[in-house]
């Protein structure tokens, strides 16, 4: 039963590369570059040209000849990258269809929200359409390109060594970049113009990934991993500084780090133990309480102030304890079974802070939370630094970036070290890790603690963020956002946590027309997410070997104790 | 091989016998009804061989499963080193026996260096606080787990691919990587199932040379096995299973010349058939 497994990866290997060779060197369809071409003018043309008769405050000067702003400047951009197809760089089938399909996506939905707040189809002009024909011509030349669909042939990029002042310019470059596109983002008010917007980004970067840039910048933020980190920290606090005192995306921001890093905790549960936890949002209830109780809050059962330095700790523990004692009984089950009893212990918890008036004050819960107070130093008052002002939520943004990046310090620590090998062997193989000697039960419970930790850390500083608690912010859609953020990031990495919960804040506040239907836009996202990409946005690299050797059923044979096992 | 293969573990006998490693008394595992295992004992001495051979079905690896704490047997009692074997594979592993799998469980996803990392947890004991703070004993017992998985991976032939995934290696290579796990646990009795199952002749004739290169360690080794050829030349006992008990124990020849185990193997002789050259045949495999 075994024996046939052991191929593929002895001499098959030689034969998969010159199958890949020969790939490359098949012919392309001679149609391919006129298409494309024509695809470019085509959406050229329809940039530059009105998307709209009349003018309704549409936003974008959608009426105007030339000036292309907004969309029309997004599809004239997307529009240079069709004409990839003649350069012979591996990759730029799928960077080709990336752009064309970016420019359809942005031109369809922007001619259907102009026909729709326009009245009709008549208020679209031409423009809109021949950008869309130029979008469908790009998309079919993209299509044409003959290319070996194999992942990994842009790890040549990874190999290439660059002179290190280059490597690390380009690392502040892609930061910087990411910090303008963020502000820049952020100004954007209309729901249209920023989903045209993130559409933009999403298929630029589709396109840049396609053609290694994802590996190339992995690869050289590896090789300068101080650099980096310290990059990113200063990119990080250099935001508060470009919102010219305002504080509304600042406080966004704050909640954005405190969900970040409740989502790192959970990465510990589900991304590397592989445990289904979907009541992790009690914990985080249970710190913001303690938080809140401890604080002297206005409306308050307790009246008792305890420093914050003192109560993020107690607050921490206590979770961590509560981890403890529900991780105990259940942690014996496994997969779906888990799943549904953690979801249970989530209720409970809502359910018991609802009722439990004498101490959590029940629905009305506790409010009027103070603001960290420490050491005189009052997290409210807003301060100005380098003469710009920044406002009272600015001190919380920067308590939460510290608090990520020490979620983050323990998570990769963790991962680093015989108890992250420990859990990932028991994501993967459970009976064998056991006859490695891995106490399982232990380490189960272990992770399901250090999560309950991170989210209690993080939960007492929401208390105050929030200036108030109460049951309603705990029920199972909060333990299924955190997890989302956590899937739609990507599995078992930080800067998917961080990605995932930032995509999961920001777009709801600035689509408030969409508010009612946001999880609706979520699930759809997910099930689109797990049929693209279920990896995540940013793929653990040991996350996206198994997901890809799972659709690849040939591979698997390789692996005969799966094979049994199945 | 100057590599300090075998563990701690060894050393002066705490109690038992002349050097016995393991004695399991009259083990019985039974699954509802039916009786898996029944009252089998066997015993281990340091630095031997032994073959555990049976028909399919006999119930070699549920016995396996007994020693290593996979099954909770029915009833019986296992002593390694003098001392009563309780509790669950973790910490039967953790007293020192170690065992690979018959259809290979390596950790397919982690490379070769890191699945025999994972071997040396059980001998590790970095706190969450000193892995967290990257404190001196973190950093102590990284180094040494893994400078030891290196040697390992050397010792049975696998440094070159250190860095490969498990999954990626060669069969033959993951039934190595799979003893080189074993051993990273630092264990005083080695249970190999099927270790060449699978394996082509050249394969087959590496394992056995990989298995008597361990077992000159001074290691003491149980090994299931429906290769003839490897249990005769290597084992210094040899016991047979035949439907959950032991049917016999001895020396490869004493068992190669029982009539019964030739039975065993291919059913009672029909009346007036030809008995002799039978035994060639009870290498094949099912």
């Amino acid at each position: 039963m075994t024996t046939p497994s052991m191929d593929p990866d002895g001499s098959g290997r030689t034969g998969r590369v010159a199958a890949i060779r020969s790939a490359t060197r098949a012919r392309t369809a001679p149609l391919t570059v006129p298409l494309a071409a024509a695809g470019a003018a085509l959406t050229v043309a329809g940039s530059l040209t009105p998307w709209a008769t009349f003018f309704f405050g549409y936003p974008g000067k959608v009426t105007l000849t030339g000036f292309p702003g907004g969309a029309r400047l997004y599809t004239l951009l997307l529009a240079v990258g069709l004409l990839l197809v003649v350069a012979r760089i591996a990759g730029r089938r799928r960077a080709v269809l990336a752009c064309a399909l970016g420019i359809v996506a942005i031109s369809v939905g922007n001619l259907l929200a102009i026909a729709s707040s326009g009245g009709g189809l008549g208020a679209v002009a031409y423009g809109a359409w021949l950008t869309v024909a130029g979008g469908v011509l790009g998309a079919l030349a993209g299509d044409a390109v003959r290319e070996p669909a194999d992942s990994e042939r842009n790890l040549r990029w990874g190999r290439l060594w660059v002179w290190a002042p280059l490597e690390i310019l380009l690392i502040a470059l892609v930061l910087g970049g990411l910090l303008v596109a963020i502000v820049i983002g952020l100004k954007i008010n209309e729901s249209s113009a920023f989903v045209s917007y993130l559409a933009f980004l999403g298929f630029a970067a589709a396109a840049a990934v396609a053609l290694g840039a994802g590996t190339l910048v992995s690869y050289v933020s590896e090789r300068h991993r101080t650099v980096t980190l310290a990059a990113a920290a200063i990119t990080a606090a250099a935001f508060p500084f470009t919102q010219g005192g305002d504080s509304y995306w600042i406080r966004v921001a704050a909640s954005i780090g405190v969900f970040a890093a409740a989502a790192i905790g959970l990465n510990i549960v589900v991304g590397l133990a592989g445990l289904l936890d979907l009541g992790y949002v009690a914990f985080f209830g249970v710190g913001a309480y303690v938080s809140a109780l401890l604080s002297n809050a206005t409306f308050t059962t307790v009246h008792v102030h305890v420093p914050f330095g003192a109560v993020i700790v107690l607050g921490a523990l206590t979770s961590a304890f509560f981890g403890v004692i529900i991780g105990a009984p259940t942690l014996r089950l496994r997969g779906d079974y888990l799943a549904i009893v953690t979801l249970g212990f989530g209720e409970i918890f809502r359910i018991v802070a609802n009722n439990w008036d004498g101490l959590t004050r029940g629905p009305n819960g506790i409010s009027g939370v103070p603001n960290i107070n420490a050491n005189g130093f009052d997290f409210g008052q807003p301060h100005t630094v380098f003469g710009i002002v920044l406002p009272g939520f600015a001190n919380y943004y920067f308590l939460e970036l510290l608090l990520v990046a020490g979620v983050m310090v323990i998570f990769a620590n963790l991962n680093r070290s015989r108890i992250g090998r420990a859990w990932v062997a028991i994501r993967e193989d459970e009976l064998a890790a056991r006859a490695m000697g891995i106490n399982t039960v232990a380490l189960k419970l272990l992770a399901f603690a250090m999560g309950a930790f991170l989210a209690g850390a993080a939960g007492t500083v929401n208390a105050h963020v929030t200036t108030q608690v109460s049951p309603d912010s705990y029920t199972f859609l909060e333990s299924a956002l955190l997890l989302s953020a956590v899937v739609l990031g990507g599995m078992g990495t930080l800067p998917g946590a961080v990605l995932g919960s930032t995509l999961l804040f920001v777009i709801p506040e600035k689509l408030r027309t969409f508010q009612d239907k946001r999880l609706l836009l979520f699930g759809l996202a997910l099930i689109l997410m797990m049929r693209f990409r279920p990896e995540g946005l940013i793929a653990s690299r040991r996350r996206q070997r198994e997901l890809l050797s799972e659709e690849s059923g040939a591979d698997a044979m390789s692996q005969p104790g799966q094979v049994a096992r199945a | 091989m100057s590599t300090p293969l075998v563990s701690r573990q060894r050393g002066p006998d705490p109690g038992g016998g002349a050097g016995e490693v393991l004695v399991a008394r009259d083990i019985t595992k039974k699954f509802g009804g039916l009786t898996a295992v029944n009252q089998v004992s066997l015993t281990v001495r340091d630095g031997e061989i032994v073959g555990l051979i049976g028909p399919n079905g006999a119930g070699k690896t549920t016995f396996f499963n007994c020693l290593t704490g996979m099954e909770t047997p029915t009833s019986g009692e296992i002593t390694f080193r003098g001392r009563r074997l309780s509790g669950g594979a973790d910490r039967i592993t953790k007293a020192g026996l170690a065992r690979t799998f018959q259809n290979i469980r390596l950790f397919p996803f982690m490379t070769a260096v890191e699945n025999v990392q994972v071997g040396r947890h059980c001998r590790t004991r970095t706190g969450v606080l000193s892995a967290v703070f990257r404190g001196p004993r973190h950093r102590r017992e990284e180094r040494e787990s893994i400078q030891r998985a290196r040697e390992l991976l050397d010792f049975v032939g696998l440094s070159r691919v250190e860095a490969e995934l498990a999954r990626s290696l060669p069969y033959g290579d993951q039934r190595r990587l799979e003893i080189a796990r074993a051993l990273a646990t630092d264990p005083g009795l080695l249970l190999l199932d099927e270790p060449t199952a699978g394996m082509n002749p050249q394969e087959t004739r590496d394992a056995m040379l990989l298995v008597r290169r361990i077992r000159d360690t001074g290691l003491a080794i149980v090994v299931i096995e429906h290769d003839m050829r490897f249990i005769f030349s290597l084992c210094d006992r040899v016991a047979v299973l035949v439907q959950g008990a032991k049917l016999l124990e001895g020396s490869a020849e004493q068992v190669q010349a029982d009539e019964r185990v030739i039975e065993a193997y291919l059913g009672a002789p029909v009346v007036g058939a030809p008995v002799d050259g039978a035994s060639g045949d009870a290498e094949t495999r099912s």
